[in-house]
């Protein structure tokens, strides 16, 4: 199993606004404060490249809460300035970008600079980002198919240039240098929670990301496991999973405690946004959005024993019995983990937010620490136990 | 709507209200969709044959794929005025539905006999640093009466009452408006520029109160129309035709269906 470490390079100190994302002006961050924010970011990456773990990248646009909206902008450094880590972005939000051309220039870039290290995670995005795409969300997975299409034919073609007439978009002489360095090219990760959107990442054999859907997340890794069974496909790999979860750790655990406590506050912060940008129209389907015209829904999820916890306002104890956060020593860290990771039944990649909100870089460095020398090491001697009917 | 039927119009089915008898009133609704046109479609009804369908995507209308502009509504209703066989129609086009009026005239004035704009939208005036006209998708819906309506009391309602029919007209009407209207936001910069074709008589009629389209857009959008005329109506936010029904609908029959019916050569 290889674990990530991920943070959204917040600026925490905006947090404080009713709307954090979309419409909160710029005059609120201190660049003087950001730049070293982004220096202990790439700093805590770095330590974790040596120690052992891997690296996640993803982008926001126009919030305090994520303030990377070029993910290749960290990749490029890190493709440089890093030795073995694999460098995940998850990812780009390649239906609200015009571009897919020039984003699979990006990756071949960072993927050559890098030796074959890159990790291509294309993602569909939230809807708050939406009101900041020139197109609207209508439409917007028959985009993201061809867009995706569009950036795999335009990596592996090496004969010279095609031209593409799509629906959504048109190039003349599409001829992409450098070309990739992983053949035919990088590996490929899709965001889903839809059945269906599910199937699709499956039919293609491509790893499924999911965020912070606890344990949910078996119905979720059911959905491929039986699109592959559909196909008459062997059962797919562990490898063919990622989750990602909240960790505060340390040797003490009413120190993790206070560092979920902490860490929390991206869960508290995240969903703040001003009411319209919320429910874009042509995100949901008409059913989904005759019900929030309605009434404004809470995103949550269950525990193992079926309690719904709401992801942005649920306690600590509630976020760690439903997987969202794992919390406490590295025994307890590893126990969760563990648990987790039986019932769901099996797991390739742990995306790890090891960094959140006002965590100090001393703090991030020391939690690297602990997951890349006592944790993940034990996960990966472990026998799994027999794994959760 | 109630009344409305299904038609089949361009191999789509679209939802329809005919009512009245006479000379035809081809009524093309607000990105709100038929939402309160009700004591306005009546009362046109009284003058004349009123013709009110749901827009492609709207409503309950159905919407053909690869259909994602204005431009290709208007040629639908090229389609729909031909199919019903309509002549000397007045063609009356309310915020979104003026826009496309606009789109249909300038394509062809053959079948029309009179325009009304009523708060239309679909030309870009303005700095390009700012949006002509209000944001709909960035109103909160606490703010969007305010925006709207002379009196916001005429804009509110008991979302959670609403039967699942309307519920869902109105979040495809919302769909639609943003399929069509997203970006540029509720213009074609085209449009400007064609307006010069539009050769019939035009009347611009702006809600006094109309704080989403101001009445400075609507007199400048007037002005790229050859001999357009620009009056106000009291009382009336940015949809004039459900705050003061009765009086848009008297304004209308004394334009469009008076006595001197002639086009201007």
């Amino acid at each position: 199993m290889r674990i990530y470490q991920f943070s959204e390079q917040p600026y925490p100190d905006a947090w404080e606004n009713p709307s954090i994302r979309v419409n909160l002006p710029s005059r609120n961050m201190d660049p003087e404060v950001m730049a070293q924010n982004y220096h202990d970011r790439l700093d805590e990456w770095l330590l974790a490249d040596e120690l052992g773990l891997d690296i996640m990248i993803n982008e926001h646009h126009a919030t305090a809460t994520c303030c990377c909206p070029v993910a290749a902008v960290p990749l490029a450094i890190l493709a440089r300035q890093t030795k073995r880590a694999r460098l995940l972005t998850l990812g780009y939000p390649i239906a609200n970008r015009l571009d897919p051309v020039r984003i699979a220039e990006e990756f071949a870039m960072i993927d050559v600079i890098s030796r074959g290290r890159l990790e291509m995670g294309l993602v569909r995005g939230v809807p708050y980002e939406v009101p900041l795409a020139v197109r609207s969300a209508v439409g917007q997975m028959d985009r993201f198919w061809e867009a995706h299409d569009l950036i795999l034919k335009a990596m592996t073609s090496t004969d010279g240039p095609f031209d593409w007439q799509g629906e959504h978009f048109q190039y003349r002489n599409v001829n992409v240098w450098p070309r990739v360095y992983q053949q035919p090219h990088p590996p490929v990760w899709i965001t889903g929670r839809a059945p269906q959107n599910i199937r699709e990442i499956a039919e293609r054999g491509y790893v499924l990301g999911t965020f912070l859907s606890g344990f949910q997340t078996r119905q979720l890794f059911d959905h491929y496991r039986k699109a592959c069974a559909d196909l008459g496909r062997p059962a797919p790999a562990e490898d063919r999973f990622s989750y990602l979860g909240i960790v505060a750790i340390a040797q003490d655990r009413k120190e993790a405690m206070r560092r979920a406590e902490v860490m929390v506050g991206y869960l508290r912060s995240s969903g703040r946004v001003a009411e319209p940008f919320g429910t874009p129209p042509g995100y949901f389907s008409v059913g989904d959005a005759m019900r929030m015209i309605k009434a404004r829904g809470a995103r949550g999820t269950t525990t193992r024993d079926g309690k719904f916890v709401d992801t942005h306002h649920g306690a600590i104890e509630d976020l760690v019995k439903a997987g969202i956060m794992f919390v406490g020593t590295p025994d307890d860290v590893y126990g969760q983990l563990a648990e987790f990771i039986d019932n769901i039944g099996g797991l390739g990649h742990f995306l790890m937010m090891g960094h959140a909100g006002h965590l100090t870089h001393a703090e991030a460095m020391e939690q690297i620490t602990l997951v890349a020398k006592e944790v993940l090491p034990r996960l990966n001697a472990r026998r799994p136990a027999a794994k959760a009917a | 709507m109630e009344g409305a039927s299904l038609l089949k119009i361009g191999g789509l089915d679209i939802e329809i209200v005919r009512r009245g008898r006479g000379r035809p009133v081809l009524f093309l609704h607000p990105h709100i969709g038929f939402w309160g046109a009700e004591r306005f479609l009546d009362a046109m009804a009284k003058h004349a044959e009123v013709i009110a369908p749901a827009h492609p995507g709207f409503g309950r209308s159905a919407l053909a794929k690869g259909m994602t502009t204005v431009d290709d509504l208007s040629y639908f209703y090229l389609d729909l005025l031909e199919q019903l066989d309509l002549r000397d129609v007045a063609l009356v086009g309310a915020s979104f539905g003026g826009w496309l009026a606009a789109a249909i005239a300038t394509k062809s004035c053959e079948r029309l006999a009179r325009l009304a704009m009523l708060g239309a939208v679909g030309v870009k005036l303005g700095a390009r640093d700012k949006t002509d006209v209000v944001d709909i998708f960035a109103t909160p819906r606490s703010k969007w009466e305010e925006v709207s309506f002379a009196d916001p009391a005429h804009g509110r309602r008991e979302y959670s009452a609403l039967p699942d029919e309307e519920l869902q007209a109105m979040a495809r009407n919302r769909e639609a408006t943003a399929l069509f209207a997203w970006n540029p936001y509720m213009y074609d910069p085209k449009l400007l520029g064609r307006l010069h074709r539009i050769r019939i008589p035009t009347l611009f009629l702006w809600g006094a109160a109309d704080r989403f389209a101001p009445a400075g857009y609507g007199r400048g959008y007037c002005a790229a129309v050859p001999g357009a005329v620009f009056e106000e109506i009291a009382g009336a936010g940015h949809f004039p035709h459900i705050e003061q029904p009765e009086a848009v609908a008297a304004r209308i029959a004394e334009f469009a269906l008076g006595a001197q019916l002639e086009k201007q050569p």
